[in-house]
């Protein structure tokens, strides 16, 4: 989130083809926060619970599928209706593209977005941590519930507290996310989502299959702004795919959270979020700028 | 190609990287902080027994099955559950209640168990009456009304298995010499811990509270034999 990056874009594709994608997304991650929070504050149950295990129109179960994962090394074997609710969720985010999670409905992503715009504004130099890091944080996770036999990572779960601040008044979530406020806007770019939470990491995991991807149909149009860099959460993800030309114009890197800022913020529209395999132009003949 | 160059005044880049730096060290020092301020404020926290949902599995089971996901609490119609916050002496996110301030009012459909995914709550049980969340004791014999003579009754009054779970039991007022003593009896193989009757406790601090089991049983090493039960066996 670069509050620069997009005025460019503006000028040359209008407001809503310059933000549309960020709009629909900030909408996505309302609508997930206004449907949990709608039965406790007007009794219009439409999500009960919250992102680890929830009941939707007290029909369809969905679960989070690391938290079952780490309730089964723990030693215990979850319910059926836990089960099917993972099964769901993992479907789901299997078919479609694992970390879209993170970008259109984890509530934290409000938090780091706004530790990265104001970042952004104050100009503050900040490192970018190591991308593979987070993949250690999981693997603790993990281990941690089993040495312990207990969900620990729930002490802190920003995502489950944050759910709790809405649906329950809990106050105590609300330490975590200016921890992570914090974190990110002085001491990591995009540090959270980017190197520690190992949920954003489980779903890069699965991530590898999804069908949804974002394409580079137009890749020799790039002008090296680096308005996408600049934009982007992950932008390691960017460089081989935009300038390998040897490579698939395709961002296959499972850390690419689908936000579609990179589609939005480029104003020569070399992005677009389309599937996986489209039958697009073949390698050939993408042109080889002098 | 990029050939606008942004018009801004000169910077000073090693007093822009000494700012920057300064700053990151403070959000760390502040960060740490943070977490070991969070620990020793645990070590404050009070406010009661806490104790957990009907059916809830024994707590090491209970941690790793419990997904923290708060159906229980949500589905709960009297707000007797809440979920454990981080400086709470039980784990962040878990369902608990404190019998003081809101018991457990014993819903015949038992709606927190079913509410739970997990089986963290115990789906095997429907009869509430088979519920052990606790169990009552009457910690306080010296200030509890009824030790010291009145007839206050109050626990025994609401319990939801009166006469079963609470029992008064006749004794003789020693210090008067002529009066009776009704003192409140639980029997732990009918208490549910519901904790009614330590919410009803007229005292300022209850006299009555209900305990986790394992705080307030004993148990009998193997080897003991108890003669009348073995002879009732046989």
């Amino acid at each position: 989130m670069n509050p620069g990056v997009s005025q460019k874009a503006i000028q040359a594709k209008g407001f809503w083809r310059a933000q549309r994608w960020l709009l629909l997304r900030r909408l996505s991650q309302v609508l997930v926060l206004a449907m949990f929070a709608s039965g406790p504050w007007l009794g219009v149950w439409i999500l009960k619970g919250n992102l680890s295990a929830s009941l939707l129109l007290d029909t369809v179960p969905l679960s989070d599928p690391l938290t079952l994962l780490q309730s089964m090394v723990a030693g215990h074997w979850p319910a059926t209706m836990a089960l099917v609710g993972g099964a769901i969720v993992l479907a789901i985010y299997l078919l479609l593209g694992g970390r879209l999670f993170c970008s259109w409905v984890c509530p934290v992503n409000l938090v780091t977005d706004a530790a990265s715009w104001t970042r952004h504004r104050l100009n503050l130099p900040t490192r970018p941590g190591n991308p593979k890091g987070r993949y250690a944080v999981l693997a603790g996770v993990l281990l941690g519930a089993a040495a312990t036999g207990s969900l620990v990572w729930e002490w802190v779960n920003p995502i489950t507290l944050s759910i709790r601040v809405i649906t329950l008044g809990s106050l105590t979530g609300l330490w975590m996310l200016l921890a992570i406020f914090l974190f990110d806007l002085v001491i990591r770019r995009d540090g959270w989502c980017g190197t520690l939470c190992p949920v954003g990491s489980f779903y890069a995991l699965v991530n590898r299959f999804g069908w949804l991807k974002i394409r580079l149909p137009a890749r020799e149009k790039c002008d090296d702004c680096m308005a996408c860099y600049k934009a982007c959460p992950e932008p390691q993800v960017i460089k081989i795919p935009l300038k390998d030309i040897g490579a698939e114009p395709v961002i296959r890197d499972p850390a690419c959270t689908l936000c579609g800022r990179c589609v939005d913020v480029c104003p020569e529209n070399v992005f677009e979020i389309g599937s996986r395999r489209k039958a697009s132009e073949p390698l050939q003949t993408v042109e080889i700028k002098p | 190609m990029r050939t606008r160059r942004d018009p801004k005044p000169p910077v000073n880049p090693a007093r822009r990287k000494a700012i920057a730096q300064g700053m990151q060290y403070a959000c760390a020092a502040g960060l740490t902080t943070l977490f070991l301020g969070l620990q020793s404020q645990k070590g404050k926290a009070s406010g009661g027994v806490w104790l957990r949902p009907p059916g809830a599995l024994e707590e090491p089971d209970f941690l790793a099955a419990c997904v923290r996901c708060g159906r229980c609490v949500e589905d709960c119609p009297w707000d007797t559950l809440g979920l454990a916050e981080f400086l709470s002496p039980l784990a962040t996110g878990t369902p608990v209640f404190n019998a003081r301030k809101v018991p457990c009012e014993m819903c015949e459909d038992i709606p927190c168990v079913k509410a739970c995914p997990t089986g963290a709550l115990d789906p095997e049980l429907t009869d509430i009456n088979e519920a052990r969340m606790g169990v009552a004791v009457l910690t306080d014999r010296e200030n509890c009304l009824n030790l010291l003579g009145l007839r206050c009754d109050v626990c025994y009054r609401v319990c939801p298995l009166i006469d079963e779970a609470i029992t008064l039991e006749l004794h003789r007022n020693v210090r008067t010499g002529k009066h009776a003593i009704f003192e409140p009896t639980v029997h732990s193989d009918v208490c549910t811990g519901c904790g009614k009757c330590e919410h009803a406790c007229v005292l300022e601090e209850a006299a009555i509270k209900v305990l986790p089991r394992k705080s307030a049983q004993g148990e009998l090493g193997a080897h003991y034999r108890i003669s009348w039960e073995q002879e009732d066996a046989s």
